[in-house]
């Protein structure tokens, strides 16, 4: 939007959205605490399992060559073209299709990312631990592109999301499971067997539905 | 409202309904299992691979 529209509406819609989710974290932080622990995990755990596997799913299917892998130059250069013909309404001094669109895609990208570390650190009792390691990653983010400077084409954006997907289904197994009373084998140390075995079977499904891609080609 | 409800459905459930209900029923056998004295623990693990495996094979039929 900066680069196609101007940059004055756009960071007035992102500055906007990172106001509205500071309220909403706020709102929601101490009230996650209040929550007895077996519920937030259940209810955590759960959902995290739901987006992980959403991820998993995209990944596993990406990485085997079942479903195309996201072109990022082109989907930049076709959103800056769209955005581009967008035609120009102007409201309180902005540029209202700048603003809304960064408006909509801090916030809704944003609430993931809060849901996450609300959940992450509510769960594990230190929200601010949780808060500092997002605050790490945007800083990395930011700093990647201000050394890349050109649109994200050159990550590997399909490893990373195999990568989100399998953390996100492990954590939601394991919460999960505590949040629905079940002990685990060893406690906390059984973790990273929960990870390996999400690993495990993810590469798997990788490498069967390659060969099944070979054997239909 | 239609939209607002479609958003809530992406950002829950996604491309596969049955993934989604696959886990809904996974968590209720496991706190089925929990109160009895067999171990639950491994009910979710093999739920992940059963419904991640049949929803990838719908597409790559």
């Amino acid at each position: 939007m900066g680069l196609t529209r101007g940059w004055r509406s756009a960071l007035v819609g992102a500055g906007a959205a990172t106001i509205a989710l500071a309220a909403i974290v706020a709102a929601l932080g101490p009230a996650l605490t209040v929550i007895p622990i077996e519920v937030l995990r259940l209810v955590v755990g759960a959902l995290l399992l739901v987006f992980g596997l959403q991820w998993l799913r995209k990944a596993i299917l990406r990485a085997s060559g079942w479903r195309a892998i996201r072109d990022e130059a082109a989907v930049f250069a076709r959103e800056r073209a769209e955005a581009a013909s967008a035609s120009h309404v102007e409201h309180a001094g902005l540029d209202w299709y700048a603003f809304t669109i960064s408006f909509k895609g801090v916030l809704l990208e944003g609430l993931e990312v809060a849901f996450i570390v609300l959940t992450f650190g509510s769960t594990q009792g230190s929200i601010p631990l949780a808060a500092l390691g997002a605050g790490a990653a945007v800083a990395l983010v930011v700093l990647t592109g201000i050394v890349v400077r050109e649109p994200l084409g050159r990550v590997p954006e399909n490893t990373l999301a195999f990568a989100v997907g399998v953390m996100l289904t492990t954590f939601g197994i394991f919460w999960g499971a505590e949040g629905a009373g079940v002990d685990w084998p060893g406690g906390d140390a059984s973790l990273p067997g929960v990870l390996a075995f999400v690993l495990l079977i993810s590469l798997g499904f990788v490498t069967a539905l390659r060969r099944r891609k070979l054997a239909v080609a | 409202m239609k939209r607002f409800a479609k958003f809530w459905w992406d950002f829950l459930v996604g491309d596969d309904w049955r993934v989604a209900a696959g886990i809904v029923v996974a968590f209720g056998l496991t706190a089925l299992l929990a109160t009895t004295s067999v171990p639950a623990w491994w009910v979710l693990p093999l739920a992940v691979t059963a419904v991640l495996w049949l929803s990838l094979r719908r597409v790559a039929r």
